[in-house]
């Protein structure tokens, strides 16, 4: 992920007790005004329109965050700031210029809508947002400080829901809200996110013929989490649970806070350890470990540059050695959940329901 | 067996695996290498892509220590990488980079090379997989494959060896033949990775899926609908620094021989069943072996002379530093092309390329057949025009296509207007480097974007009898001012009524 790539803030308009019909005018001519001003080079991006409810008073927050997420912005962001005993709508509408044009040469421009609105106005949002979407982009909801009611209000417009299942502090809860939004719409949830790099090294890690006959001995499997992770970890197991056709019981909490549970497979069972890890600073997995039939036991840990791997066998042998990436932080990690709305990961939902057998 | 077959953990991922892989550059501190390799090499790197585990070995003739080349490769990192180095990654990437010095014909070479690679095996437990990127002079690709052949480095009972060969693979068919013919008495087809980085780049794919995943176009896809077919890769830039290896090669063999064929290729074939290398690959042969060699009268070549580029007074070929006063070698070339097969018979496709040119744009333009009755009037207009479908590979990516529209008024005049898309427009991620995608692509054992043997013989086929038709002055020379259009007498190639398209 590189490093955000700076916006210049063009053109805006900004009315208070305005309405969606005024909303949509201005931006219309603030688009025609884009065409034909200084930077008639810059060609409105026609990707994604990203729909963010959020509290009032955390709105400069979660701008703040949007800002930073590199270059993958959505074409229109409409940013709907909650305020609860608000009877009018304020909005802003500003056309953002790249500053950093894209490799081509070529200068892109996102729109940016920002709606104080109250919370009176949350159970007719879909007739205030739907005229602010461009019409044939896919839209994608965002709630990160909750606002499931604005959320299931708005599932109408939406194809895709980003959200972030660390979020939600009772792992039952976050497992399934996130199934039931799975139902009607694409799910991108951070929680899972957080773990590619961990899932493709893992399938690396088993991909060499002499290694793909060890995937049907595993016998145990140690994540270890950010303790407010618990659901990547779950997820993660899950992930395993669904790709290698074991069938999970539901995991039991140990006194030390560590979760833990069995899978059958088909050879046997597989040990399942959820172990919260207090001393890691950010979300997501701290480490994993996974102990095969021959008695290897293969930990990736986070390192220096990379994910620091150890295997260590049955006849005390070890080897050590950096699987290279570099960190996307939590900006990089909001950017790639932007731009997975557009694609489609058909492991995330076997892995949710899997993870749901755990918590349940 | 792949490493995605049968594997249950890749579904979904985006990035498939790639095996474990000691990866040997050849040319190691060469310009490619520094300006190319190793960036590409660090930014997969720095987005995990690499693979599980990754050491590098450079060869060189220089008599470097390992921490020199480490800081050698740091050096170029930091000036070429598409995006700043995390030192971090870095540092980790360095840590298994190793230097061999010594000649490319020297046993001695080898031994060392063949030590080092061993002690990385010992290192990680198993046998990694094997890939060597030759880098160097195409005088040292026979030598440098002969060598790992006598050393035994060709072939791995536990891992997978790879050679991947930089252009030019030949600079003429029967030098193309003869380097095959060496190549593969050492490795087998499929172990022989052949680049044209062009076909890396993420715009020269997009060919393929905006032929093969847009059903509208093909009903139109044959000479029953096209009229002509131009493939334009013009330059404004001069040869620069390059005069030692332009003044050898010429526009033909840079461009047109290699990169303007493959373009060709795809937008000529047929739709491969799965895209698969061979299959894909065998769509692209069956098209180059349609192609008959054009006349030296359907041939255009020229040099550029003084003239002014952007505003700036620019000197003419000859001018350059390192070029012979008396070269005959051309910087535009032009070239009429038939593909005699049912769906194109009597298509003519209209190839050109050169250096100094009005502009820098690569594109394809395909022009349709115009309607068979006009209703309209033609007065007080540009009047109706043939739609034009055009494909722009570079700089800005992207699809256009000219319709007929109505003039506001009180009368029934048409002109033509644009239709665009740019793609940068539709997309928020950057595209990476061709390099990035074809050494991944090359340590996978994907050879889909790879040249094969047949392949590189058969656009040979086709260039060989223009470069004797020119050695013997047929057709002569021509000239063009650099910043211009090219030289007027380009049409002469082209149908009676067709005329280039502005550059």
């Amino acid at each position: 992920m590189s490093a955000a790539a700076p916006v210049l803030a063009d053109r805006t308009w900004f009315e208070r007790d305005t309405t969606p019909a005024a909303i949509e005018a201005a931006l219309r001519e603030l688009l025609v005004e884009n065409r034909h001003g200084e930077d008639c080079g810059a060609i409105p991006a026609r990707v994604l329109n990203l729909v963010a409810i959020v509290d009032r008073q955390w709105r400069g927050e979660i701008e703040n965050r949007l800002e930073r997420v590199g270059r993958y912005h959505a074409s229109r962001t409409v940013l709907l700031a909650i305020e609860p005993r608000r009877t009018t709508i304020d909005a802003r509408a500003t056309v953002l210029v790249d500053a950093e044009p894209h490799q081509s040469g070529m200068t892109t421009a996102h729109e940016h809508v920002v709606l104080d609105i109250g919370q009176e106005h949350v159970e007719h949002l879909a007739t205030i947002v739907d005229p602010l979407v461009v019409t044939d982009l896919p839209t994608m909801l965002w709630a990160p400080h909750g606002h499931a009611d604005a959320i299931d209000e708005l599932l109408v417009l939406a194809q895709v829901v980003l959200l972030d299942s660390v979020d939600e502090p009772d792992l039952e809860e976050a497992v399934n809200r996130a199934r039931a939004l799975a139902e009607r719409v694409y799910v991108v949830d951070l929680a899972w996110l957080r773990s590619t790099p961990w899932r493709e090294r893992i399938a690396a890690a088993f991909a060499p013929p002499s290694e793909r006959a060890r995937l049907s001995t595993i016998s145990a499997v140690e994540i270890r989490h950010h303790p407010d992770s618990a659901v990547a970890g779950v997820l993660f197991l899950g992930w395993l649970c669904s790709r290698l056709g074991w069938r999970p019981g539901a995991l039991a909490e140990r006194r030390d806070g560590s979760l833990e549970g069995r899978a059958r497979a088909r050879r046997g069972e597989v040990r399942l350890r959820l172990r919260p890890a207090p001393e890691q600073p950010v979300r997501g997995l701290e480490g994993l470990t996974i102990e095969t039939g021959d008695g290897t036991v293969l930990s990736l840990d986070r390192g220096d540059g990379g994910l620091r791997a150890r295997r260590v066998t049955r006849r005390g042998g070890e080897r050590t050695w950096t699987v290279m990436g570099a960190s996307r932080g939590e900006p990089g990690i909001l950017g790639e959940g932007i731009r997975q709305a557009l694609l489609r990961d058909p492991t995330y939902r076997p892995a949710l329901d899997a993870a749901a057998v755990m918590v349940g | 067996m792949t490493l995605t077959a049968d594997n249950p953990l890749v579904e979904g991922l985006e990035r498939l695996p790639v095996g474990p892989t000691t990866l040997t550059i050849f040319g190691a501190t060469g310009d490619l290498a520094r300006r190319k390799l190793l960036p590409a090499l660090y930014n997969l790197a720095h987005e995990g892509a690499l693979p599980e585990r990754f050491n590098l070995i450079g060869v060189s003739r220089g008599d470097e220590s390992h921490d020199a080349y480490r800081q050698m490769a740091r050096e170029a990192i930091g000036q070429f990488s598409r995006r700043r180095p995390d030192p971090k990654v870095l540092d980790a990437l360095m840590e298994n980079v190793r230097y061999v010095s010594g000649t490319f014909d020297q046993p001695e070479t080898y031994e060392k090379l063949g030590e080092q690679l061993a002690e990385f095996d010992a290192a990680n437990d198993v046998p990694l997989n094997r890939a060597f990127y030759l880098s160097t002079s195409p005088a040292f690709f026979p030598v440098i494959v002969e060598q790992l052949g006598e050393h035994g480095m060709s072939r791995h009972e536990d891992a997978e060896v790879r050679v991947i060969i930089e252009k030019p693979f030949g600079t003429t068919g029967a030098e193309a033949r003869e380097l095959n013919r060496r190549v593969l008495s050492v490795f087998e087809e499929q172990q022989v990775f052949r680049i044209d980085h062009y076909l890396g780049k993420e715009t020269v794919q997009n060919v393929m899926a905006f032929r093969f995943a847009n059903g509208m176009f093909e009903p139109l896809w044959n000479r029953n609908y096209i009229d002509r077919v131009e493939i334009t890769a013009a330059e404004d830039v001069g040869i620069g620094t390059r005069a030692g290896y332009y003044d050898s090669a010429g526009a033909l063999r840079d461009l047109v021989q290699n990169h303007m064929l493959q373009l060709l290729c795809l937008l000529c074939m047929e739709p491969p069943v799965r895209f698969q290398a061979d299959e894909v690959r065998d769509e692209k042969v069956k098209v180059l072996r349609a192609i008959s060699p054009p006349a030296p009268d359907a041939t255009v070549r020229a040099q550029y002379t003084a003239g002014t580029e952007g505003g700036e007074d620019v000197p003419g070929y000859l001018d350059e530093e390192g070029v012979p006063p008396d070269s005959q070698t051309e910087t535009y070339a032009a070239l009429r092309l038939e593909v005699d097969n049912w769906r194109w018979n009597g298509v003519p496709f209209y190839l050109r390329t050169g250096k100094r040119l009005a502009r820098k744009v690569t594109e394809i333009a395909i022009t349709l057949k115009p309607v068979p009755h006009l209703a309209f009037e033609q007065a007080g207009s540009v009047g109706v025009q043939p739609n034009q479908l055009v494909y722009t590979v570079q700089p800005n990516e992207g699809v256009s296509l000219s319709l007929g529209a109505k003039i506001p008024g009180t009368r029934m005049a048409i002109r033509p207007v644009q239709m665009e898309f740019l793609y940068g427009t539709a997309f928020m991620s950057q595209s990476p480097e061709a390099y990035e995608r074809l050494i991944t692509d090359a340590m996978r054992g994907d050879a889909t974007l790879f040249t094969r043997n047949d392949e590189v013989e058969a656009q040979w086929r086709i260039i060989d009898p223009v470069l004797d038709a020119w050695a013997a002055g047929e057709p002569a020379l021509d000239t063009y001012e650099a910043g211009s259009q090219g030289p007027d007498t380009a049409t002469r190639i082209m149908e009676p009524g067709d005329r280039w398209r502005a550059i």
